[in-house]
Formats: C-alpha cells, structure tokens, sequence
C-alpha cells in the first residue's frame, strides 16, 4: 500500500513539473523563430526598427529561457530521482534521444543564447543574425528529440525485452527515430508552441496599441505574428495530434475514451461535440454528434471503424492472461537461462509481458490472479475519460478560436486598420493566456491520457517507481511548490515590469529610433 | 565496429571526458558564483564579475544536462540506482541548477540593492554548495552506498541523506570545492578588471593550497584507512549487463589496486597536484590564462584519478558489495553503446568548435568601465 502511496506522489511531483516547464517551452519554441524572422527582416531591410523588435521581444524571450532551462534540468533528473525502474527497464532505448538532444540541439542553443544578448557588438549583422537563428533551429530541434523519446513511450517501436538484463533493449534506431507518432508529434507541438509565440507578440502588441505607445514597433510585431500565427494556428489543428492515435492499442484506447465512445461504432464515426460520459455505467450521454467527423480526424478516411472502449478492454483481458503466461515463463528463464520450454513460451508470450505486470498492482504473483482481478487489471487500462474528453474538446475549441483570432489579425494588418479596431485589440489582450491553456490541456491528454502506463503495453506506470519513502516525496514536492511558485511570481512580475517600461523605456537603445538604415552609432547593449 | 568490452570501456573513458568538460565549464561558473560576492566588494564589480559568465552559463550548463542524459542512455542502471539512491542529494543539486540559471538572468534585472542582495547570496549558496555536494557523491562511491537489487532488479536503498555526510564524505566534499573555487577564481583573474583581477587571482591561490592539501589526505585515507572492492569471479565484460552475477571481496587498500598493477596511472593524481601547484604560481606571476589551461588539468587529473581508483567499479555496494555496478553489468546493449558512440564522435567535435568560436568572440577583459557604461538589464 505503501508503495501505491510512493507512486501517487511521484506522479503529482512529475505532472506538476511537467506542467510546469511546459509553460515555457512552446513560448521559448515560438519565440526563438518570431526573433529570428524579425531579425532576418533587420539585415535585409536595415531599418532599426526591427532590430529594436528583435531586441525587445529578446529580452522577454531572455527571462523565459532561464526559466525554460531551469526546469527543464528537473525532468531530465526526475526520471531517475523517482522513476528509477523506469529508467532501468527502458533507459536502453529512452535514453538515447535524451542523450542526442543535449548533444545535436540543447548544445547549439544555449550555447549561442548567451551571444545573442552579449554580441550585437562583437558581431557583424549577418554574424548576428546567424546566431540567433542557431538557437531557434536548435530549440526546434531539441523539441524533435525529446518528442520521439516522448513517443516511444506512446508507440514503443523497434525494441525487444532481454531476459537476461530484465529490460527492455534497442532492436532498430531508425524505427524509433521514424515513429510515426513522433512524426505526429513534431508537428503538432511545435506549430502550438508557434501559436504561443504569435498570440503573445499579438497581445503585448495589442497594449501598446490600445495605448498609443511604440506604435512602429507594435504594428509591425502585430503583423509579423498575425502571418505566422494563421499559418501555425491551421497547422496544429489540421496536423493535429490524432493521425498518431491509431499506431498503438493504448493509442486506440486514448481515441475512444477521448470520444466516451464506449461501444465500436460503424465506420466512418461522427464526432460528438458534447456529452457527459457516464464511467460507471459505461456510456455517454446527451450525445450531439457531428456525422462523420470523427472518421476523418482519427483514420483520415471513411471506411476505418474506430473500437470502443469495451471492446479494447476485452481485447486487454485476452492479453492480461497472455502475460501471465509471458511472466511464468521469464520466472523460469531467471532461474535456468537454458530451459528451452520456458524459452519459447517465453517469447510466445512476451510482446504481453507488461499486461501481465498490470496483475502486479493486485498480486503478488500474477499466476495466483482471480478472474475478478484479471477484470479489474483490463478495466484498469481505461484512461480517465471525463478528463480526456473535455480536455480534447476546450483544446481544439481554443484551436478553432486561435485560427478565427489570426485571421482576423491578418485581414486587419493587410488594410492597416489595427489601430482603429480597438475592440480587436482588447479580444488579443484578453486572449493572452489562452494558448498556454490550449497547450497545458494538449499534454493532458496525451500524457494523461497514456495511463495506466508509462511506456504503452510494456511497463505500468505504478510499477516505474524509485523505491522511495513518502516522506522524502512529500519533502520535495513540497519544495518543488514553494520555489516553483516564487519562481513563477518573479518571472511574471519580471515580464510585465519589462513591457509596462518597453523598449523606449528599457534604456538599450539611443532614442529616437530612426528608420534611416544604419544602426545608430554607440555601443547597444541588452 | 568493436566488441561489448571495448565498448564498455570507451564509454567509461567518455563518462570521464564528459564529467571533465562539465567540471571545466560548468565548474567555473560555479566557482565564480561561490566567491563573486567576497571578490567583488560593491555592486559595479560584482556585476562585472557576473557579467565574464553570464554570456557563457548556458552552454557550460550543458555539459549537465548532456552528463545526466549520456549517463541515462549509456549506464541506465547506474543512472537509476544512483539518482535514486541519493535522492534528497540529487535534488539538492537540482535545487542549485534551478537557481543559478534564474539567479544570472533576474539579479541585474532590477537596481533595487535589496533584490540584488538577495541573489547575490542564492548565487553564492549555489556555488558552495553544489560542489560540495558533488565531492560528496564521489566520496561515497569509494565508501559504497548501501543499496541492492530485488527480484525484478529494482534498486533499493537502505541509507539516509545524512548517512551521506561522513567525514571522508566531507572530505572529498571539501577537495571538490577548493578546486572548483580554484578554478572559478583563475577565470575570473583571467576575465576581470586588474584589481579584481589581482584579488580574485589571491582567492584562487588559497583555494589551489586547500586543495593540495586535502586531496593528499583523501587519498592517504584511501590508502590506508580504507576497504575496496574487488571482482574475483563472474564479472563477464561480454556479458549481458546483469551485476547480480559476479562475487566481490572487500579488502583493506583495494581501491589502490590498478594503481599498483600499472604504476604509470600514478601520473593521473601527480598531475591533479603539480597542476594546482603550476596554477598557484601562475596566479601569483599574473599569468591566468595559462593558469586556467593548468587549473582544468588539476580537474582533469582529480576525476581520474578517483576513477581509476574505483575501476572497474561504477558505484559499489556497501551492504551487498556482489551487486555493486561495474562496467561490465551496469552498461546498455552494445547496440545502444555503439550508436551513441557514433552520435558523440558525429556531434561533440562540432560542439567544441562552436563553443571555442564563442569563446573567442567573446575574448577580452571585463572591464569595470565598460560596465558603468552599460545598461544593466542583462
């Protein structure tokens, strides 16, 4: 019981700094691209006023970095800090696109971040500009890496469990590294971090505006993330998450409980746009559906049927008996490697072996399993549904909101009637936390959503766990709440210190800014 | 390309290089966040002093990050069982690598003296305490952590934090903070305004003697106040990575082993110690750029020589040695060793070469005018 205790903490201390650092990670993504392009209009254009943008929007992108950077340590760590069994059954194959994201991205961008603030002197413009594109290319490509470690967890491809070391071991890089939910996956978290980065130019923008002040600056901004952020807003709907689902069982298992489809319906499947799902009676109520939407999303055609949820859960109790099969065999293989009947019941049975392991949560020995445990293991492998529903649907209703917003915004910088549109203005401003919302409820449901495991049908999330005593989880969660939460009232305070005094009032650049071309002489210094 | 016990061992020698290239970056922004406060005595100077790193912390704290993930995906069970094991610890750490991030870009943020004071001493407690923390992890490696493995091979840890804080523990403790305070304080000789840098170049010659000092007597202690351990059987450097196979006896000066089987790895702490010899006289010559080349082969010569102590040993066991971790049962497969060889030979040259370019772009002295001259945002 103890244990269950450890796992429950754990995972509150993971969510919740999971959350956490990913409120600045898609602003940091969309961020480091909006500079680089502003940047890039400097060196072609040379009018100073988009090197005031770019260094404007820099120092706000300088503070979240620290905070990206800072946090993100926390989740490389806490795999082995409270997931030590996690990281040795699948450290083989987990660890290396961790390990290749410090080396090819995390390397090239934090590295040249420090140039970015520190050598707009030292630099020629090109020099420069060549700089700030290396952190926007290596914060992408830091994004790539840790989405196919996230996605083997998902759609765990191209690995093999070892008896011998009792662990799961790489069979083939390229198909980790071709996943096609990590393929899904890219795309469809960095257009959102996009959408973070343009609804954030946007609204600050929209305050100057709405105000009269660094009107050059703001229009332009406005412009520059109302291009980007129609083309990034369409993109992380149409490319959303979805065409990933139906790579895996656990997969197919977050489609239906995301849809409280509970029974398989006939293809091509309606979309239900509400309802109330009912967990213990097993359906969903008050449906109102859109025909044949759903189809569409998730196969991408008209002829696939989507499985409900109680047919996936039959489907995990024939593999459950399976993996018991799969466990008495490896039992037999750790006391005498050469015991070729147990070899090759073995590996009849292994691809089961972790469904197997969800008996664990009831038995001691999975073998000495009741059918009515068996039943409560396969039920088990429901995601929370209420959850992932409602989740879903406020995520792609924001989604649907965002592309209204862009194209509203392209529509009026294309006539140049920003200013006149104050009620515009007023709808970005207030839309400034939305994207953050969007993207919190994106990792919701896909990192909610993959319970009860932590790698899909291979390793249950309970069984991850250190071997930890509650109270040194309590003592660090408690931590973890006390300096997260400074740390978050600083970086706002920080935020909104550094846009009420602007870039005129930020004292790095020689006043007035002259759109004459040549960077005004004298040291500039952010 | 080459077999499972060659592979285990490069990946060793890389685990080395990977920790030396942290403790060479990472190590003098540490040591510069440790002694920045008493170096620089008001506000102008300090920022000054802040400012030689702030444009390199970023980078430097890579070599963490990539440490802790090549760490992961190379000896996941020593990642497992060590970030487990040592968990109050490791968060610690963590707490300090959080920290200092924040502290270098919010301090300069704000000219309120009180704000500033207050991240003066965060940065300063990041830089005494991570080292001492990380001095302490080595320490207790050579004493052995008292954990196991179950049935299904979970690490499980029978110690407290404070089981941790040992004298010997201490000790190293110690002797990994005055070499990076050593090191902190040569680069900011090296980087500094003249004063400072006179100063700051005083602060590292005390460091480099401390050091001296201390890591003698650490390894007098190893040598004999001290059990190692020792394979004697089932250690298969071809085998699948299982460390419940092999038998292991513990002895008095064991740990002293490799040295007296192969007398020219003597050369690895008698470089650590004339390296900071060297460095102590360059400093007082007012010479810290050649001083910073010896200060990093003092840190090069300390991490090899306590890893070639411990050799074949990752992270013995104290209270069931047999299932300590080794190079040869602690390692991924040689599938996953292979590949992410090549990615290390592929990635870190272009690493090194972007880094150094950097380094050279931002060559030169900080110096306290240019600092009244500037804007203090950053």
């Amino acid at each position: 019981m103890s244990a269950i205790d450890v796992v429950s903490l754990s995972r509150i201390q993971f969510g919740m700094t999971a959350l956490y650092h990913f409120l600045f990670v898609p602003l940091t993504l969309g961020l480091s691209l909006l500079i680089a392009i502003m940047e890039s209009v400097y060196v072609m254009t040379g009018r100073a006023v988009w090197r005031d943008m770019t260094k404007f929007w820099g120092l706000l992108f300088g503070i979240n970095f620290a905070m990206g950077v800072a946090t993100g340590i926390t989740m490389e760590f806490q795999f082995g800090t409270n997931w030590a069994y996690y990281s040795h059954y699948v450290g083989d194959i987990f660890g290396a696109p961790l390990a290749i994201e410090g080396l090819m991205a995390f390397f090239l961008e934090a590295t040249f971040v420090g140039l970015f603030f520190f050598g707009w002197n030292r630099l020629s413009k090109v020099g420069h500009l060549t700089v700030t594109w290396m952190v926007a290319i290596g914060s992408n490509l830091s994004a790539l890496w840790i989405l196919v470690a996230n996605a083997w967890m998902q759609h765990p491809v191209g690995a093999h469990f070892n008896f011998q070391t009792m662990r799961m071991e790489l069979v083939s890089f390229s198909a980790v590294l071709l996943n096609p939910v990590a393929q899904a996956k890219f795309v469809h978290t960095v257009a959102a971090g996009y959408v973070v980065g343009s609804v954030f130019v946007l609204a600050i923008s929209s305050w100057y505006l709405l105000r009269g002040r660094n009107v050059e600056l703001a229009r332009r901004s406005m412009a520059v993330a109302a291009s980007f952020g129609l083309a990034c807003s369409l993109s992380v709907v149409v490319l959303g998450d979805e065409s990933g689902y139906l790579a895996g069982e656990n997969q197919k298992m977050k489609v239906a409980a995301i849809e409280g489809e509970w029974t398989t319906e006939a293809a091509p499947a309606g979309f239900t746009v509400f309802g109330l799902p009912d967990t213990a009676a097993h359906v969903t109520r008050a449906q109102v559906k859109i025909p044949w939407l759903l189809g569409l999303i998730a196969t991408r055609s008209l002829d696939q049927p989507l499985t409900g949820i109680d047919e996936l859960v039959d489907r995990a109790r024939v593999r459950i008996r399976s993996g018991i099969q799969a466990h008495v065999a490896l039992q037999a293989l750790r006391a005498n490697p050469s015991d070729l009947a147990a070899r090759s019941q073995f590996s009849a049975h292994q691809a089961d072996l972790g469904y197997g392991l969800l008996l664990l949560r009831y038995v001691d020995d999975p073998v000495n399993a009741r059918p009515a445990q068996i039943d409560q293991a396969a039920w088990f492998t429901v995601p929370d549904v209420p959850v992932l529903f409602w989740s879903f649907r406020i995520m792609v209703a924001l989604g649907l909101f965002f592309i209204a917003l862009f194209a509203t915004a392209f529509y009026l910088a294309s006539r140049h009637r920003f200013e006149r549109s104050r009620w515009f203005l007023k709808l970005s401003l207030v839309s400034l936390p939305l994207p953050w919302i969007a993207a919190e409820l994106g990792w919701t449901v896909a990192e909610y959503g993959r319970q009860p495991w932590s790698i899909d049908g291979v390793l249950p999330t309970f069984l991850g766990v250190s071997t930890l005593h509650a109270g040194s989880v309590i003592a660090s969660i408690a931590g973890f709440v006390l300096f997260y939460s400074t740390l978050a009232v600083v970086e706002v305070y920080l935020m909104l210190r550094m846009i009420r005094r602007g870039p005129e009032g930020l004292g790095f650049w020689p006043l007035p800014v002259v759109g004459s071309g040549s960077p005004v002489a004298g040291e500039v210094h952010v | 390309m080459f077999d499972y016990s060659v592979l285990r061992v490069i990946w060793w020698l890389i685990l080395g290089v990977l920790l030396i290239g942290f403790a060479i970056a990472d190590g003098f922004d540490m040591g510069v966040a440790a002694v920045f406060r008493f170096v620089g005595r008001n506000d102008e100077e300090r920022r000054s002093l802040l400012e030689s790193v702030e444009p390199v912390w970023e980078g430097n704290q890579v070599w963490f990050i990539l440490g802790g993930g090549a760490v992961f995906a190379a000896w996941p069970l020593l990642y497992a069982a060590s970030f487990s094991n040592l968990y109050l610890a490791m968060l610690l750490v963590l707490l300090t690598f959080i920290l200092r991030p924040v502290g270098f870009t919010f301090r300069n943020k704000i000219a309120d003296p009180r704000w500033r004071s207050v991240w003066d001493w965060t940065l300063t407690g990041t830089g005494l305490v991570a080292p001492l923390l990380f001095g302490v992890a080595f320490g207790n490696l050579f004493l052995g952590i008292p954990f196991h493995f179950d049935s299904l091979m979970r690490p499980m840890y029978t110690g407290g934090f404070f089981n941790l804080l040992s004298p010997f523990a201490l000790l190293v403790g110690i002797v990994s903070l005055a070499m990076l305070v050593q090191h902190g304080a040569t680069y900011a000789s090296l980087k500094a305004d003249q004063t400072l840098s006179k100063r700051a170049a005083a602060v590292g010659g005390y460091a480099a003697f401390a050091f001296i000092l201390t890591f003698v007597l650490a390894g007098v202690w190893v040598a004999y106040r001290m059990a190692g351990d020792h394979i004697v059987s089932g250690a298969d450097p071809q085998g699948p990575s299982n460390p419940l196979l092999k038998s292991v006896t513990v002895t008095p000066g064991a740990w002293l082993t490799n040295y007296h089987a192969h007398e020219a790895l003597w050369l690895a702490p008698l470089l650590a110690i004339v390296a900071s010899l060297l460095t102590f006289l360059l400093l007082r010559a007012g010479r810290p750029g050649i001083a910073f080349v010896t200060s990093s082969l003092t840190l090069a010569g300390t991490i090899l020589t306590g890893g070639i102590g411990l050799f074949p040993f990752l992270m013995p066991s104290s209270t069931n040695p047999n299932q300590g971790l080794t190079v040869w049962d602690a390692s991924s497969s040689a599938k996953t060793l292979g590949l992410m060889l090549g990615a290390v030979i592929l990635f870190l040259p272009i690493v090194l070469a972007y880094t150094t370019w950097v380094y050279r772009v931002l060559k030169g002295r900080v110096t306290l005018d240019y600092i009244r001259n500037h804007s203090n945002l950053y």
